[in-house]
């Protein structure tokens, strides 16, 4: 217990005086998740609105799909990502492989499944309710997802901000992708990991603690700006 | 809202060529669901003039009949041409205000921007449109807020003025005032008068005799998705045809 108390000071004091190691991963950690994020969230708002508002063949399949892709196991996308960027792999001319650049593509391909869902139920919502508005008004079907999106923007923000929880927690594909190397492509999660299993708790436990900090106050922001814009705009 | 408009209005460009979209003809018109007939073999015309009020109690499928006219929903058989044209390409012609309108997340102005722009208004000529229509229905002042947070008589208006910027040949409304008190719906009322008087034709829905009286030049008095009754207001609340519209008028008729 006396081990772990100390551990925990010695966690707080690497917070206080900003360890260089320590905001370096604090740094790439944000970078990485952030551009994999902002990436799902191009691609994941757009497609979640389509399969909400559009009628097409296969539209029932898409939307199972989805729903059933936001529980992808991270290994096993980080596997396969790996062999696609490795050496001998159909991408590997691109030199990807234990890059921030190759992490970015793993945590985007975790998350946009996650934001298109969510999306999707959030703007099919809507959709019951703007509908006949929309068509007595002559807008069209690409229009119709834009104005949907723009009207659903901060119930949106949930849909993102779970995106943002479930990339910056991931480790497994992070690890195998970014291959967890120092000063390179060592982020929180990884480094909690690698630095646990060693027995140096301090650096694990402090990364830890910044790591919940960082989700709680997320969500707070992200609930309060909700729900102040709900109160201005109705 | 006796007395014809005096000439057409200047319709400030949402349309170059306007083709008129009169008369609408309804023929043998049905729209069934769960095997029920809602809408049943209806087969009238209407002109662009006068105003026509749709009266009947609730579930005699006025809503539907509007639906069916501004083309949101597909008639089971039947026709429906309004001067050739099938419902949904004379669309653009038209609009529509719903009793609970759809007011877009972004401010009063916006919201009739938004219209103007998804009917091809170029941004430069927009403001000036957007201006004319909130200030016809008394909302210049509110020009900045959002929309949502407006009162109830005040987002319909918004509605009226969004629909009204589109310059329409024709204004569907359907019972825009029940959800109202009645300072509420006088506005609106007065509105509606001003749009049927710059000459624009008013096909509306409503349950409240009161206004019907206030607002009808021609009734059609719809029962249980029967056409019963198509005629001059005057004569339609002296002497009804039907037993079912003498019933109605006198507040007998519940459904």
């Amino acid at each position: 217990m006396d081990d772990f108390t100390a551990a925990f000071a010695t966690a707080l004091a690497l917070i206080i005086r900003f360890d260089r190691d320590l905001v370096a991963i604090v740094s790439l950690s944000l970078m990485v998740s952030m551009a994999a994020v902002s990436l799902a969230a191009v691609g994941g708002l757009p497609l979640g609105a389509a399969v909400a508002v559009w009628r097409f063949p296969g539209r029932g399949l898409v939307g199972a799909l989805l729903n059933a892709m936001m529980g992808l196991p991270p290994v096993v996308v980080g596997l396969a990502l790996y062999v696609l960027l490795s050496r001998a792999g159909p991408l590997g001319a691109f030199g990807l492989l234990y890059t921030p650049t190759a992490m970015i593509l793993a945590q985007g391909v975790l998350v946009t499944p996650i934001i298109a869902a969510l999306t999707r139920q959030t703007i099919a919502d809507l959709h019951e309710e703007y509908d006949e508005q929309l068509r007595a008004l002559g807008v069209g079907p690409w229009r119709t997802i834009g104005t949907l999106l723009w009207d659903g923007r901060f119930s949106l923000l949930t849909a993102v901000l779970a995106g943002f929880g479930r990339a910056s927690a991931e480790v497994g594909a992070v690890l195998i992708v970014g291959g967890n190397i120092n000063h390179v492509t060592r982020v929180m999660t990884t480094t909690i990991a690698l630095e646990t299993s060693k027995g140096d708790l301090p650096l694990a436990l402090g990364l830890g603690i910044i790591l919940l900090l960082l989700t709680f106050m997320l969500n707070a922001a992200a609930m309060a700006i909700r729900d102040a814009a709900k109160r201005a705009y109705g | 809202m006796r007395g014809y408009p005096v000439g057409s209005s200047a319709h400030t460009g949402v349309d170059q060529v306007r083709p008129t979209i009169f008369p609408l003809r309804l023929h043998e018109v049905c729209f069934t669901a769960g095997g029920q007939h809602l809408i049943d073999h209806i087969s009238c015309a209407l002109e662009a003039q006068p105003s026509t009020l749709v009266l009947g109690p609730n579930g005699a499928g006025k809503s539907l009949l509007l639906r069916l006219c501004h083309g949101l929903i597909q008639a089971s058989s039947g026709s429906i041409r309004w001067n050739g044209m099938d419902a949904r390409a004379a669309r653009r012609h038209q609009a529509m205000v719903f009793q609970r309108p759809v007011l877009l997340r972004r401010t009063v102005a916006a919201n009739i921007s938004y219209a103007l722009s998804v009917h091809g208004v170029p941004r430069r000529r927009r403001q000036t449109l957007v201006s004319a229509a909130l200030a016809q229905a008394g909302l210049l002042d509110l020009a900045a807020r959002p929309a949502r947070v407006l009162s109830g008589g005040e987002q319909q208006r918004l509605a009226l003025a969004r629909a009204w910027a589109l310059k329409p040949q024709v204004l569907l409304l359907d019972e825009p005032t029940a959800n109202l008190d009645p300072a509420a719906t006088h506005t609106v009322e007065i509105l509606l008068e001003q749009i049927y008087k710059a000459g624009t034709k008013i096909i509306m829905t409503t349950h409240d005799l009161g206004q019907a009286r206030r607002l009808a030049d021609e009734v059609l008095f719809l029962h249980r998705g029967r056409l019963l009754e198509h005629g001059p207001a005057a004569a339609f609340f002296s002497t009804p045809q039907s037993k079912e519209a003498a019933a109605f008028l006198e507040g007998r008729l519940l459904w």
